[in-house]
């Protein structure tokens, strides 16, 4: 249990997959105008990511180790996210129309987010049982949710500020973005 | 220039259309690999390898790839190369297969890749899709270097391992951290944007601002929707 909690905290927050390790900054920097946007995306990522790293890991321990097939993961990764990510998708419409309005549009957006990738090759790298890889999974993806709520809450604030000109739009998001890594650097010392 | 020629295609890659600074693509390896200048060439090189033979391959296939299903084949042959690239890294540079690590597989994500697959290759011949492969890899490169070099001068004093820096600077060692990759890429892309800002007043290309700072969200929007359709 205790392996797991540290699993945990490690990526929501020491390793922040965003903030230090640059995974998934697309939706980061191009979701991030508004709350509201930036919540749904994180419900989304959080969905899929959970999801995705389930199924990677069961299906590397089960079918490309037994096979010895292991340097096909990057294509079979791929594929199965895209595959997921579409299952998921007619899913959510026929079933649950409520939860697919709000997080509808996020989900195509999510198989070019390397994020998805990201953890499914780091749950190989790190030899992740497939219950450790779930959880590491989940938890990269809350660590995602809220550092790009945060963002958004910072944006929608700076609307109001005078950047200079040749500042405004993208750089002044990177340089709010570096001073959020440079905050995310205090939870180095928790594990 | 002829349009499609091989040299009008490397120059609107590295100069026109210069994936990094005007486009903005490819942002996870261009922040996470570039802690050198080395690295950044590495980097900037392994992508435009993957980048030249994809988009040959699938310019070869456009006519053999159904409409319906184009998205899914592109990625798989997209991946296939990595796969082969990663290999072949491990097996003779390993010390840049180890630098880079987890982000060669990632190339496979890279939107510069899937968008040049299906905005370029997907309907241009072999030879003009090749050389937009080549000049859109050299762009990203130039990129990377660029951004690579400012992070290794600052952070450590050096440029390709070299000392350039008098032993009496203190490095900053921020800048080979995370957050130093956001401040850099900050200052680059605001010093395009106020040269764009004075062409746009030139009257030369009005619309180039515009296209800077989309991001890749609505190019992974708009290889999406193709997909869906």
């Amino acid at each position: 249990m205790g392996e797991l909690l540290i699993i945990a905290i490690g990526s929501a927050f020491v390793n922040n997959v965003v903030l230090s390790q640059f995974l998934g900054l697309c939706p980061f920097l191009g979701v991030s105008k508004k709350i509201d946007t930036a919540a749904g995306m994180g419900a989304a990522v959080i969905f899929v990511i959970t999801l995705s790293s389930f199924v990677t890991s069961v299906i590397y321990k089960l079918i490309l180790v037994p096979t010895g097939m292991e340097y096909l993961q990057t294509i079979v990764f791929i594929l199965v996210i895209a595959a997921l990510v579409q299952f998921v998708e007619m899913f959510l419409k026929k079933s649950m129309p409520a939860l697919y309005q709000s997080l509808g549009v996020y989900l195509p957006l999510i198989t070019t987010n390397c994020a998805v990738l990201g953890v499914a090759l780091i749950n190989v790298q790190k030899d992740y049982s497939i219950l450790e890889g779930t959880i590491n999974g989940l938890a990269t993806a809350v660590g995602f949710t809220v550092s790009i709520v945060l963002l958004a809450g910072i944006r929608e604030k700076m609307e109001y500020n005078d950047i200079p000109k040749a500042f405004q739009g993208f750089p002044i998001v990177l340089l709010t973005a570096g001073l959020m890594a440079i905050a995310f650097f205090g939870f180095s010392g928790l594990i | 220039m002829k349009a499609n020629s091989p040299s009008e295609r490397l120059y609107n890659g590295i100069i026109k259309e210069n994936p990094t600074f005007c486009l903005l693509l490819g942002m996870c390896p261009t922040l996470a690999v570039t802690t050198s200048a080395t690295n950044g060439v590495g980097m900037g090189l392994t992508t435009m390898v993957i980048l030249a033979l994809s988009n040959m391959f699938i310019s070869m296939l456009r006519k053999v790839i159904p409409e319906t299903s184009r998205v899914p084949a592109f990625i798989v042959v997209v991946a296939s190369f990595v796969t082969i690239v990663q290999f072949l890294l491990e097996g003779f540079i390993p010390s840049l297969y180890d630098a880079l690590g987890l982000y060669i597989p990632l190339i496979v994500v890279n939107c510069i890749i899937l968008g040049r697959a299906e905005a370029y290759a997907s309907k241009n011949g072999v030879i003009s899709s090749l050389f937009d492969g080549i000049g859109m890899g050299l762009g990203f490169t130039l990129g990377l270097t660029c951004i690579g070099a400012v992070r290794e001068i600052l952070g450590a004093g050096q440029i390709f391992g070299f000392q350039v820096m008098p032993s009496a600077y203190t490095p900053i060692t921020i800048f080979i951290l995370a957050p130093g990759a956001f401040f850099v890429l900050a200052f680059l892309v605001a010093l395009m944007n106020k040269l764009n800002v004075g062409s746009a007043k030139r009257k030369i290309d009005p619309s180039n601002s515009v296209s800077c700072g989309s991001g890749c969200a609505s190019c992974g929007n708009a290889a999406c929707k193709g997909k869906r359709g």
